[in-house]
């Protein structure tokens, strides 16, 4: 049976090329990279051509990238790893209000560590305002991290001007890249950034890998102490065929970054277009922004979104309320909430994100399937009945 | 991108005729709902309430075992089992808002008003008859089918859906069902209301259900321990209305002082254990008087009436008669329905009068009538 997949923000199939890569590093050569002998070799030089490729993807140096976990992993050991080699006696570090949970709950353990945090607010289109990155600057500021593309609505921060303000202060700037990483060209050279974090399964590569690029002669201390694995930094026997996958990934995403961003945001315009003119009172959040191509986010008021997910994945169709792991959780998003949306607006939006294997049948279906999903959980929506007869 | 995934339940194309939501607790009763279901051939969707977070008073013992804590992790878990298990698609719905709105704190305030609510009514009620019939439909189900020992048959006589005792006396829940409309009767079913629990079990057993020796949870779901006056005090703390001066009198039925409570909340009415004085006689509870902060004791006796009034009342199987009629009156889950005279009373209200005296009628627990097996109406005990 057929099922349309519009999730592609929470995670992606590996890519068959992808796949492909990887299996010899299950069975065949399956050697610890860390060995002396001709199987490790083999397993080194796959995790070094795969750590080049991940470099080439960044404009970053091969020895400036850490393989880690995950975007979560990853964002832990910058977010800590800045924070406690800073020697100074009060620390302060300057993140936004719409970042992953993974980057705000680490800030969150470094106040228990009485490190001072700002929290940027944004503006309705979820950007940061440069004025109130300045504004928030201080002398004990030792970390600026600020997300490329949010998960939920699909905007793009303005990095190479909160980088440029980074290095005029002197300050460390770290971005969570997991949501842009594949998408969009991301330059660590020309956004000015010292650290970045990036996650594989995001970019048809597996599940449990992931990357810190650190730029050179960063002073970051290191989260996970072990063996001597990836020069000590992140220990652990490395994870070969994951590496292998995301260096793969990271190869394909180079060459086909561009066509597919424009292939794939013509289908996401048809699909938010198409949904706004054939859904009344609907609207899309974000809108003004520059966002990733991929991702669209839409209220559709008198919906309960959790409702209309289920309602949609019962007739074929995957999409999602917001962040993977909100789901079932009561509280709003706080991405939406931070745009200005009430509480019931946000849980009136729904977030689609295509990708790679996303085709123009399937938008075709999606024109058909959600606005009559939408439809009927309107028909049995008491607060939407009262509101359109309060309008009409 | 078409995945062709042959695993994955079937995706229902079109809205499908007869969809039936099934609420999906975890435990055997709901699960094998479900197996009864798919073997009718019908198609059904799993959904299971998440009705309060456990990371919520968590000074409260009873981390322990998992089935007697409500919305556990591992309670969830169950039921994805079940629906992987017999491949059927199954979601987690959130109702901690109404869940806490119309059960958990109505309960807490009962008890410091002195009353003795039943949780389970207000929750059918109010929450699984109310808002998850309602997101049942939004999915595109037409009905609900629950666990309920209990049976729903149409009279075509009278068009009206009635309420029916389960064959199984033993496991009847009916007593908790009176307040469902004519609108949720029609769309609800109970596959088991013709079911022995040893039935259950057996066809749980037959179909390999993960759970079918799961032990049944006898206490109220969203109270670990069975310990309600731990969770109220940890309750109002949390909420910033700590019960305090909660000590008072208790005194006999002339006003005597023979004692000192602990909080009103602590009793109910007919209790005679942990009152933490000594007379000749045993006494009980008689009555619960918030307002001056007294616990009223007495012998058994006392404790018998006749006559009570009922509020809130719901008539199911009938319309509200015009004149007395005869009945059987239960009034509490453990109590066998007694003979009495039922008239009804404007608005909503209903005068009960037993034809002999009853122990420990309780405000606050719920009146059923029956008419044999039928339910004929329920209300609150005023």
């Amino acid at each position: 049976m057929n099922r349309i997949y519009l999730d592609y923000n929470a995670t992606t199939p590996v890519d068959p090329a992808v796949l492909d890569a990887m299996l010899p590093f299950f069975s065949a050569d399956f050697g610890n990279a860390s060995s002396i002998h001709t199987f490790g070799q083999r397993a080194r030089s796959a995790v070094e051509t795969a750590r080049e490729q991940v470099a080439a993807l960044l404009n970053a140096r091969p020895q400036e990238i850490i393989f880690s976990s995950g975007g979560t992993e990853s964002d832990n050991h910058a977010i800590f790893g800045v924070a406690n080699a800073a020697t100074a006696s009060t620390k302060h570090v300057i993140t936004s209000s719409i970042e992953h949970e993974a980057v705000l709950n680490t800030c969150q353990a470094l106040e228990k560590q009485c490190i001072a945090v700002t929290y940027l607010p944004v503006n309705r289109d979820g950007l940061v305002e440069l004025d109130d990155l300045r504004n928030a600057l201080r002398p004990d500021t030792v970390l600026i991290t600020v997300m490329h593309a949010n998960n939920e609505l699909g905007t793009i921060q303005p990095l190479s001007e909160i980088g440029r303000i980074a290095a005029d202060a002197d300050i460390y700037f770290h971005t969570d890249a997991v949501q842009s990483v594949g998408k969009i060209p991301v330059d660590v050279k020309s956004l000015q950034l010292d650290l970045l974090s990036l996650s594989g399964h995001k970019l048809y590569a597996p599940k449990g890998i992931g990357a810190i690029f650190i730029k050179g002669g960063a002073r970051v201390r290191q989260f996970l102490y072990g063996g001597h694995h990836q020069r000590g930094f992140r220990p652990g026997t490395e994870n070969v065929a994951g590496i292998v996958g995301l260096g793969k990934a990271a190869e394909l995403a180079r060459i086909s970054l561009d066509s597919d961003a424009r292939r794939i945001s013509i289908l996401r315009d048809k699909l938010e277009r198409g949904l706004l003119s054939s859904i009344p009172d609907s609207r899309a959040n974000a809108a003004g922004a520059s966002r990733t191509p991929n991702t669209s986010n839409i209220i559709f008021p008198g919906i309960e979104g959790e409702a209309l997910i289920i309602a949609l994945d019962l007739k074929g169709l995957a999409c999602s309320t917001g962040a993977a792991c909100s789901s079932g959780a009561v509280e709003p998003s706080h991405v939406l909430i931070a745009i200005g949306l009430t509480a019931s607006e946000a849980r009136a939006s729904i977030r689609f994100s295509l990708g790679r294997h996303t085709t123009a049948a399937d938008i075709d279906a999606a024109l058909e399937i959600i606005p009559a999903a939408v439809a009927q959980l309107r028909q049995l929506s008491p607060s939407y009945k009262k509101e359109a007869a309060a309008r009409s | 991108m078409q995945l062709q995934l042959d695993s994955l339940p079937a995706a229902i194309a079109e809205v499908q005729p007869g969809l039936v939501a099934v609420a999906m607790s975890g435990g055997v009763d709901s699960s094998t709902v479900a197996a009864v279901l798919l073997q009718q051939g019908r198609p059904i969707v799993g959904l299971t309430m998440q009705l309060w977070n456990q990371r919520r008073l968590s000074e409260l013992p009873g981390e322990g075992p998992a089935q007697h804590r409500c919305c556990s992790l591992d309670d969830v878990h169950d039921a994805k089992r079940v629906a992987q298990r017999l491949n059927f698609p199954h979601y987690v719905v959130n109702f901690e808002d109404q869940f806490e709105q119309r059960v958990v704190r109505p309960f807490v305030e009962q008890y410091l008003a002195g009353r003795t609510p039943i949780a389970c009514t207000n929750c059918n009620t109010d929450v699984k008859f109310e808002p998850l019939l309602l997101r049942a439909r939004q999915i595109g189900a037409e009905r609900l089918a629950t666990g309920h020992y209990a049976r729903i048959r149409r009279n075509e006589q009278t068009g009206r859906y009635e309420l029916l005792r389960a064959r199984d006396d033993s496991k009847d829940q009916s007593y908790f069902l009176w307040g469902l409309t004519q609108e949720q009767l029609s769309r609800s079913e109970f596959p088991l209301g013709e079911l022995t629990k040893d039935e259950v079990r057996a066809l749980a057993r037959e179909v390999n259900l993960p759970v079918a020796e799961k032990p049944e949870s006898m206490e109220l779901c969203f109270v670990p321990n069975g310990n309600y006056v731990q969770f109220i005090n940890a309750y109002s703390r949390e909420v910033g209305k700590p019960i305090s001066h909660a000590q008072g009198d208790i005194v006999a039925e002339d006003g005597t002082v023979l004692g000192h409570h602990t909080g009103v909340h602590n009793y109910t009415i007919g209790q005679r254990k942990g009152l933490g004085f000594a007379t000749g006689k045993p006494v009980y509870v008689l009555a619960i008087d918030p307002e001056k902060n007294r616990i009223i004791v007495g012998q058994d006796d006392s404790l018998r009436t006749t006559s009570f009034e009922i509020e809130n009342v719901n008539w199911i199987s009938i319309a509200e008669p015009a004149v007395p009629m005869r009945a059987e009156v239960k009034i509490r889950h453990k109590h066998d329905p007694a003979p009495a005279t039922v008239e009804a009373l404007p608005v909503n209200c209903a005068r009960i009068t037993f034809d002999s005296p009853q122990r420990a009628i309780t405000p606050g627990q719920a009146a059923a009538i029956y008419s044999g097996a039928v339910v004929l109406a329920g209300g609150w005990i005023k």
